[in-house]
């Protein structure tokens, strides 16, 4: 199995301190990869930093490639919602078209039939001629995430995708990050609902000041002593008829 | 899109040969014309050649210019108030400009002003790629080209202060209005390389300012070399800006006013505001230069007075619409 992203010893400062720290990790293909820790655990530093967006120590397999070929091997989706301009949702979700077109900005069949895709996949085939930037915030947060998908690159790695969706998009955007998941390629999501990643999660990241504390099934990192020393919550989490049920209840610090 | 282009086009093709047919010199639109292609030995000739041409073309070149640098400089800052001037290249070529009108080297020989202007565009475009640092992000960039023109305004200011006589402080606060008047093929030939170059690196930021509709960081990860867009739109807006102040003095609310103006019929796409926009910015300011020949022949009304004129207003409209979008 190719690994899709491996990190060795990553570290990324801000002023003296580590923001992330000593994190080495890979993920294959086939993987939804669940991203969890509290507020400032550096989620989306270690995110950036794989990716090449900021400086840092250590290796990552996708600084390693060129600027074009990490956009055809790695789509991301950065937790602030901008579109700039009053575009049509086709037009936005199209510009995820972008490393793969030759030289223009035109788009050729195959292209399009990613973007519809894209838009089918994210229930938002109706909003095609809409002007995104006039949609809800939940929407809004729905047509980049097309626009990630029409990148159809095999890693894929969200930053807080589904804040501010309501639960039904919630279950759904999970839903096609883990039916991407077994169609071979990757997912890392990062996430607070961690209800949604075990559910929907093959695999749990666990930050806690910079440094990955845990890494395993959901089963397996989401033990009740975790929870309580990197999150201070009780939880009740129990496997069900209905799939694993995964609530917090009290704070415990 | 097609039919915009066509139209926009059409539109500048009739306000130029309408530039060409009007002056002082009375003549009918045909006997312009041929005067123009054929030297049929009359004083017309000339008229057609060495006045009315060349202020067409500059009228052409400087509207294209500001409207494509305009529509670059939103596209990278994503933001609809950003105009060419916001990167201090115009404040410095006028700085330049206003040195060499007081210091008397304007008159030296034909093209020292321009060329003046031009050096002066040149120290402050280094100084602001300086100041802005090697990373590819916008804010730097915007305070480095405030930086710069704070300080060139500063300069004129003090030299219109110190000048120690009346009609030299007159001259530079009549150049500084802007005027395509009295400009010959020379002023063409030395503003087209400039501009060329810099429309060729304008024309290049398509993909970029489309991607960076989604953000610097998501820019980034599809591929777009943040830091070489950012060079390429520094060095292309100040030698289209620079080449434009350096022949024709500061002209303003062209690159504000037009992307701003074309972008609902564009889908808001940065890239096919590029051109969109330089053919309306060529058409906005033949408009202006024939109004101003129109509407005061004698009294030599400045280009970029009629343009803050048009400019303003049409502002003014598009703050109503923005309020009202918000509400």
């Amino acid at each position: 199995m190719t690994a899709l992203l491996s990190l060795e010893r990553l570290t990324a400062l801000r002023g003296e301190c580590p923001v992330v720290d000593d994190v080495t990790v890979a993920v294959g293909q086939g993987e939804c990869v669940g991203l969890i820790g509290p507020n400032g655990a550096g989620k989306t530093t270690l995110m950036r930093a794989a990716l090449g967006l900021l400086a840092a120590k250590g290796a990552s397999s996708l600084t390693a490639l060129s600027p074009a070929e990490r956009a055809r091997a790695v789509a991301w989706l950065p937790q602030s919602r901008d579109i700039a301009w009053p575009m049509t949702v086709q037009t936005v979700v199209a510009l995820g078209r972008i490393p793969h077109l030759p030289r223009s900005t035109k788009l050729r069949p195959e292209d399009q039939a990613a973007v519809d895709a894209a838009l089918a996949e994210t229930g938002l085939t109706g909003f095609a001629d809409r002007l995104a930037n006039q949609l809800s915030g939940g929407e809004q947060a729905r047509v980049l995430i097309a626009r990630a998908l029409a990148q159809q690159t095999p890693l894929l790695m969200v930053d807080e995708p589904i804040a501010g969706l309501d639960p039904a998009h919630q279950i759904s955007t999970m839903e096609s990050f883990a039916a991407l998941a077994r169609e071979g390629k990757s997912v890392i999501v990062s996430l607070h609902d961690l209800g949604l990643a075990a559910r929907h999660c093959t695999r749990i990241l666990m930050l806690s000041q910079g440094r990955l504390v845990a890494d395993g099934t959901p089963a397996q990192v989401l033990t009740p002593e975790r929870l309580n020393e990197v999150f201070g919550i009780r939880v009740f989490y129990e496997s069900t008829a209905q799939g694993p049920i995964f609530q917090p209840t009290e704070v415990t610090r | 899109m097609m039919r915009l282009m066509s139209l926009l086009g059409a539109g500048v093709a009739l306000l130029f040969a309408a530039s060409l047919a009007i002056g002082p010199a009375e003549a009918s639109f045909g006997q312009s014309l041929t005067s123009l292609l054929r030297d049929d030995g009359t004083p017309f000739t000339l008229v057609m050649r060495e006045i009315r041409l060349p202020r067409a073309l500059l009228a052409v070149m400087i509207g294209a210019s500001l409207g494509l640098a305009g529509a670059a400089m939103q596209g990278y800052l994503r933001n609809p108030l950003a105009e060419p001037g916001l990167i201090g290249v115009s404040s410095s070529a006028a700085l330049g400009a206003v040195l060499s009108l007081q210091t008397g080297f304007a008159a030296a020989f034909a093209l020292a002003l321009p060329l003046s202007a031009l050096a002066a565009a040149l120290v402050g475009v280094l100084l602001v790629l300086m100041l802005a640092g090697p990373r590819g992000a916008s804010m730097t960039l915007i305070l480095a080209g405030i930086a710069i023109s704070a300080m060139a305004g500063a300069l004129i200011s003090l030299v219109l202060n110190l000048s120690p006589n009346p009609y030299a402080a007159n001259e530079i606060v009549f150049w500084m209005m802007g005027s395509l008047a009295d400009r010959s093929m020379l002023h063409v030939w030395l503003a087209l390389p400039v501009m060329a170059l810099g429309w060729g690196l304008l024309s290049t930021l398509g993909r970029g300012l489309d991607a960076l509709t989604l953000g610097e960081d998501a820019a980034s990860s599809m591929g777009i070399n943040l830091s070489r867009l950012r060079l390429s739109l520094v060095v292309g807006v100040s030698c289209v800006v620079g080449a434009g102040t350096a022949v024709a003095g500061a002209i303003g609310f062209v690159g504000l006013v037009v992307p701003h103006l074309l972008r609902p019929f564009v889908g808001g796409r940065p890239s096919r505001l590029l051109w969109a926009s330089a053919l309306g910015g060529a058409a906005l300011v033949l408009a202006a230069d024939i109004a101003v020949r129109l509407i005061m022949p004698d009294r030599d009304l400045k280009l970029g007075v009629v343009m803050a004129l048009i400019g303003a207003p049409l502002f003014l409209h598009l703050i109503f619409k923005t309020r009202r979008e918000l509400s």
